[in-house]
């Protein structure tokens, strides 16, 4: 009773929730995506465990992005665009009639190729999320909502002096992180990244992977990757796309020394792509 | 407490703040979506009433007068040459009201009735039919027909937008009796019921001391005024016709709650107008004048071709001016312009000129190409020149969008061949864009084709009876012409209005429907 | 005379054009080695030469030539006329070049008839002169052109930058055309300020123009105020509004109808809209006004009626202007709405947000400046409309707040003005132009601040 008041965001021990087993936090069955008549994704089956991060790769084209933006129905903002088949979270299908794509994604951040933060201050990028959800109570629980979102994307030491500058005057990489933070805020159990790191150079890029790798004890994590040694570093499972379909997916290790298929292989050692 | 409930409860509070965020969100899509309706119903009702005004318009009254064309009246003793016959108007206008007089004894007998019968055509609707005796003079001395239209009321009342009235059954007329003090006194069992009803229900809705609403009975050709209506009887006075017809014939009775005097017929007009329709005289024809008359001040004379050749003049005008200068300004803008100061301060220019409103060109054209120039007033030299600096920006500003949809490589194609820059643009460049700088350019001479404002400050808005011939003689615009009869008072110049503005936009529909044709034919996308 | 003009210089040139290819093509002949231009580009080079001088001259005769008849005429006149003003004796000199200009001239007195006939051959001895310059400065411009031509000779240099120079005389006719309407706007504007001072002219309070010249334009200031403040009333939410539902909610097929039905609505001629006003929304205002008065007495909230509910009203103007604005406003913003990156929307609803909460909280104020700026622009085209004020605003220069009762403008007053048969030295006509002038500059201000906003703003998404 002594907290129910508090913010839960305060309180680490029930954000994220984990699962008992820390088995599959998403299970995807059979999903095909269709762009009008054309199938983009064909009969994806695979599952994402919790406190993991998984990678996908693949060459371009392949639908390993499409398929990322199937978990948190961004698909939905697209005009003639049909997924079908299974996604399940917590049990629950996603794509049900009565799950509201808005609560879902509240709970499936998602993290985009080029830094995109709204065109406003840096607080008020981070405090978006939450004021929308109604997940504050006050002005000072929203500075410590900005301020622990801040902190886990390890930028606050870096902006914490210039929280009314707008976020769109900071550099590509503290964008990024910008906009990790801004993800993390509303409290999601799933973080989906769309190859964060595309557009920044080595060192943010460095700095995003670490990042990664410190978000991974809370998050359930999905990551979009075009490099195959983003994806060994980052990931510790991964998923080889091809044409729209799932050819392999183990962890990360075994995919990266020894494949089962040869069109892995032949990706991996850079035969195509 | 436990971590699952506060989760539950946290829960609920998302679940009801999510409904509540659902709420706005569909309040917020109706809102768009009402006002995308506002838009398309405004378009709705501004095209309905018009249309179904000009539809009204789109056909009016004519009558049939068979004359003779007798040479005493037509080419009397020194006027027989073709010139006196066409201008011979009272000669022919003579010939009409006499057969209307013979037609309607009754209206020979006062001089107010002789006008009555006389406003049922206006002298100058005889013009065409004495320009055809002109050139034709074998005519003379045979019996033609000929055709005028109806006074303009009339015609309204023909078609039941002038007098309102209602049509009552009658039941069948038992006796007719002539009275002492004159008129009839017609009976018939319950012949009027109807009649007495629709009384009651009208006198219910006037004033108390309001007259009672005008009555008439009409049976074939003849009309007479009916008062003293009671049931089974009534007071007939005849207006026109034979009283025999009212016991042969089955009557019809028409209830006009407008005073005589307060119309602008009379109830003697409608009884003949009445009995020429019964004798099939009047007849419904599309109204071809629209399109082949000039102005006139008699709305059933009026047309709008010398407004249209007008319109036609002054585009070719703004033609000539403006597509010429837009289209090579915007190519050295585009192509040859260095980046500067004065380059930056044209383009700043044109994208103002775009936008400056339009009667401030009115203004301009006065000043300097009347005042200062001494060119002639209300010319389509002088309105196709202020149009024309009002259209350039507009092709410049859509010439340049086309020019640089060109891809650079069709430019460093054709430099790489040693052609000129002068060659490259005007071999290679200009023609790939030239659709999308002839689509630009028709729609801003369509814009221009609708503008009114700056031509009223040159004096475009003069009356002109004649089709213009050249582009300095006096003239007017359509859109000009529909301003001009929009300020007529008489009723019958609204339909007429709305009629021309139907022309207008059939003009402006055919150029966006050449735009429309360009863009699918040759638009390409690099 | 025109005509001749015309056809004596396309005469010119073509002889020109011909004879200097033949010389270029006999040099091409003797000379072994090639032509540093094709011999196309020396004939069109002769007949630059030949055409340009002789255009000049003929535009100058087009502008002076009637003045030059007239100063001439004017000097020789008796001295009776001596007592007529200019604008007098110039309205004379136009009956007479009428008079000139038609064969039939009986009847009308014999001095009248001596002096046409003098106008007549004063006439034909400066169009004489006229010509024979123009033949001498074209043999000339010929022979000229025809000694330059040599075989290394760079027609084709000398003709681009002649073509070029005609390309950028005609983008300067945008600086003209500017120049122009400030020259004649100031110029007729400071005649008028001589008569009546600038300050009672913006500041005064009773406008009586057409009969006792008092010209206090406040009241024309109001009523252009209020009709356009109604108009945007109208305008700005349902296009602002549509373009929203337009570019984020309808669907492809939607747009693709919806769009061009709205660009008809654009397409109207303002003439169309004001009949329409003057038809039907005018009459409809006074019965609703006339209907709120009635029942307000009926109710005891009012013993007189509160509404002026005349036949023409500032309501009926300012609501079918508001329509005719409408897809002004959507097409603007909807340019402005669509260039704000897809990126934006995806992060908000990543984020969670609702569709509306998007457009509202993230799309929307980034496009803010540009929608600012459309609706400036809408405000400026408001303001300078002229068709539906004239037609359904009426011309009773008052400030009332009444939207029922009719108010007048800026550009109604302009009209008024300039359609009466009135010289350009009475001050009627000078107020149009002083009212012109202010018309310009606030038109220009809203326009110039509007167009700046959009470009930064495009540059900023670009």
């Amino acid at each position: 009773m002594d907290t129910s008041q508090g913010n839960p965001m305060m309180d680490d021990s029930i954000t994220p929730q984990p699962t008992k087993d820390g088995g599959p936090r998403i299970d995807c069955r059979n999903i095909k995506v269709f762009y009008g008549q054309a199938e983009a994704i064909h009969d994806v089956s695979m599952s994402f465990p919790d406190r993991a991060v998984t990678a996908l790769i693949g060459p371009s084209g392949c639908g390993k992005s499409t398929f990322l933006r199937c978990l948190n129905r961004m698909n939905d903002t697209i005009e003639n665009c049909r997924v079908e088949g299974k996604i399940l979270m917590d049990g629950e299908d996603i794509n049900d009639a009565d799950v509201d794509p808005v609560l879902l994604r509240s709970r499936v951040g998602m993290v985009f190729q080029k830094p995109n933060p709204f065109p406003k201050s840096i607080y008020d990028n981070i405090a978006y999320g939450p004021r929308i959800h109604g997940l504050a109570n006050g002005r000072e629980d929203l500075d410590a909502i900005v301020e622990k979102s801040l902190r886990r994307a390890g930028l606050w030491e870096e902006v914490k002096d210039r929280l009314s500058a707008p976020g769109t005057g900071l550099s590509g990489g503290q964008q990024q992180r910008l906009c990790i933070a801004r993800a993390i805020a509303v409290q999601p159990e799933v973080i989906l990244m769309d190859e964060p790191c595309s557009a920044l150079d080595p060192i943010a890029t460095a700095r995003i992977e670490e990042l990664i790798d410190e978000l991974r004890n809370r998050y359930c994590i999905v990551i979009v990757t075009h490099s195959m040694q983003q994806a060994a570093r980052v990931s510790q499972r991964t998923a080889f796309f091809h044409l729209g379909n799932l050819v392999e997916m183990g962890d990360t290790g075994q995919i990266f020394t020894n494949p089962r298929e040869k069109r892995t292989e032949d990706y991996i050692t850079g035969r195509f792509g | 407490m436990t971590d699952t409930a506060r989760t539950q409860a946290s829960k609920a509070r998302a679940m009801k703040r999510l409904r509540k965020r659902r709420a706005a969100d569909g309040r917020f899509r109706y809102y768009g979506l009402s006002a995308i309706l506002t838009a398309l119903g405004a378009l709705a009702v501004l095209i309905f009433t018009i249309g179904s005004q000009a539809l009204s318009a789109a056909t009016y009254h004519v009558v049939n007068y068979d004359i003779t064309l007798d040479p005493a009246v037509i080419a009397p003793e020194g006027a027989g040459r073709p010139e006196d016959i066409s201008r011979n108007v009272e000669g022919f206008y003579g010939l009409v009201r006499d057969n209307l007089i013979a037609t309607f004894p009754e209206a020979a007998k006062d001089r107010a009735s002789r006008r009555e019968v006389a406003d049922f055509v206006t002298r100058l609707a005889v013009l065409p039919t004495a320009q055809m005796v002109a050139e034709q003079p074998e005519l003379v001395g045979t019996r033609i027909t000929l055709t005028a239209p109806l006074n303009d009321d009339l015609d309204l009342y023909l078609k039941g937008q002038g007098v309102r009235e209602r049509k009552l059954g009658v039941g069948a007329i038992a006796a007719i009796k002539g009275e002492v003090e004159g008129g009839y006194r017609v009976t018939g069992a319950g012949a009027f019921d109807a009649v007495v009803a629709a009384l009651a229900v009208a006198a219910a809705d006037l004033p108390a001391d309001a007259a009672e609403p005008g009555v008439l009975l009409t049976a074939g050709p003849s009309t007479g005024r009916l008062t003293e209506i009671s049931a089974g009887s009534g007071h007939l006075e005849l207006l026109t016709g034979n009283i025999k017809d009212f016991a042969r014939l089955q009557s019809k009775a028409r209830l006009i709650v407008a005073l005589e005097s307060e119309r602008t017929i009379s109830d003697q007009q409608i009884a003949w107008t009445l009995a020429l329709k019964d004798m099939g005289r009047i007849e419904r024809v599309p109204r071809k004048t629209l399109l082949t008359n000039s102005d006139s001040t008699y709305p059933e004379l009026a047309g709008g071709l010398a407004a249209i050749v007008g319109s036609l003049l002054t585009m070719l005008v703004t033609a000539l001016v403006a597509m010429p200068i837009g289209i090579f300004a915007a190519v050295y803008l585009e192509e040859f312009a260095p980046k500067n100061r004065v380059t930056e301060f044209i383009e700043v220019n044109i994208n103002n000129l775009a936008a400056v409103p339009s009667i401030v060109f009115g203004l301009l054209g006065a000043a300097l190409y009347i005042n200062f120039l001494g060119m002639p007033r209300s010319a389509p030299l002088v309105g196709g020149l202020v149009l024309a600096l009002m259209t350039f920006p507009v092709v410049i500003i859509a010439s340049r969008a086309a020019l640089k949809a060109v891809p650079p490589s069709v430019r460093s194609g054709a430099l790489a061949v040693g052609a000129s820059q002068m060659q490259t643009v005007f071999h290679h460049v200009v023609p790939l864009a030239a659709p999308g700088i002839l689509t630009g350019a028709i729609l801003g001479m369509a814009r221009a084709l609708g503008e009114s404002a700056p031509l009223l400050l040159i004096g475009m808005v003069a009356f002109v009876g004649d089709v213009p011939r050249s582009p300095t003689d006096e003239s007017t615009v359509m859109p000009v012409l529909i301003f001009s009869w929009s300020n007529n008072a008489e009723r019958a110049w609204e339909p007429l209005t709305s009629a021309m503005i139907i022309v207008l936009l059939a003009f402006l529909l055919l150029m966006n429907g050449l735009v429309v044709f360009l863009r699918r034919k040759y638009e390409r996308r690099w | 005379m025109d005509w001749l003009l015309i056809a004596l210089i396309a005469v010119f040139g073509s002889s020109a054009f011909f004879l200097g290819r033949m010389r270029a093509e006999r040099l091409l002949m003797s000379t072994a080695g090639r032509m540093h231009s094709r011999p196309n580009y020396h004939g069109y080079y002769v007949a630059m030469w030949a055409t340009v001088p002789v255009l000049a001259i003929a535009l100058s005769y087009a502008v002076f030539g009637e003045m030059l008849t007239r100063g001439q005429l004017a000097r020789e006149l008796p001295s009776s006329f001596s007592r007529l003003s200019p604008a007098e004796l110039q309205s004379y000199l136009d009956s007479v070049r009428l008079a000139a200009g038609s064969a039939a001239s009986a009847g009308a007195d014999r001095v009248f008839e001596a002096i046409t006939n003098r106008y007549l051959e004063l006439r034909g001895l400066v169009n004489a002169g006229t010509l024979v310059i123009l033949g001498l400065v074209a043999a000339f411009g010929i022979v000229w052109g025809q000694s330059r031509l040599k075989s290394d000779f760079r027609a084709r240099a000398l003709v681009e930058n002649g073509m070029e120079l005609v390309l950028f005389l005609c983008a300067g006719v945008a600086i003209a055309t500017t120049a122009g309407i400030v020259l004649s706007l100031l110029y007729e504007s400071l005649q008028f300020f001589q008569k009546v001072s600038a300050w009672d002219f913006l500041t005064g309070t009773r406008w009586n123009a057409q009969t006792e010249a008092e010209f206090g334009a406040l009241p024309l200031f109001f009523g252009t105020f209020m009709i356009a403040l109604i108009a945007m009333l109208v305008a700005a939410p349902i296009g602002l509004f549509s373009a929203i539902f337009l570019s984020e909610y309808a669907s492809q097929t939607a747009r693709a109808w919806i769009k061009p039905i709205l660009e008809i609505l654009a397409g109207i001629p303002t003439v169309v809209y004001g009949f329409f006003a003057l038809l039907v929304v005018a009459p409809g205002i006074r019965s609703a006004a006339i209907w709120i008065n009635e029942t307000a007495i009926q109710l005891g909230l009012a013993s007189e009626p509160i509404l002026a509910a005349q036949p023409t009203s500032a309501l009926a103007a300012g609501l079918v202007m508001g329509i005719m604005i409408i897809p002004f406003v959507s097409s603007l913003s909807d340019d402005v709405i669509n260039a704000v990156p897809q990126t934006l929307r995806d992060a908000a609803f990543a984020l969670g947000a609702t569709k509306s909460e998007t457009v509202q909280q993230v799309v929307v104020p980034a496009a803010l400046p540009g929608i600012i700026a459309a609706l400036l622009l809408a405000v400026s085209r408001a303001i300078g409309e002229t068709m539906i004020v004239v037609m359904a605003a009426g011309k009773s220069a008052r400030i009332s707040m009444d939207p029922t009762s009719d108010l007048t403008t800026i550009t109604v007053q302009i009209v008024s003005l300039m359609t009466g048969e009135t010289g350009f030295d009475d001050p009627k006509t000078l107020s149009a132009f002083a009212l012109g002038l202010v018309l310009f500059t606030v038109t220009l201000a809203f326009n110039v601040v509007a167009l700046r906003v959009v470009k930064k703003y495009r540059e900023k998404y670009d």
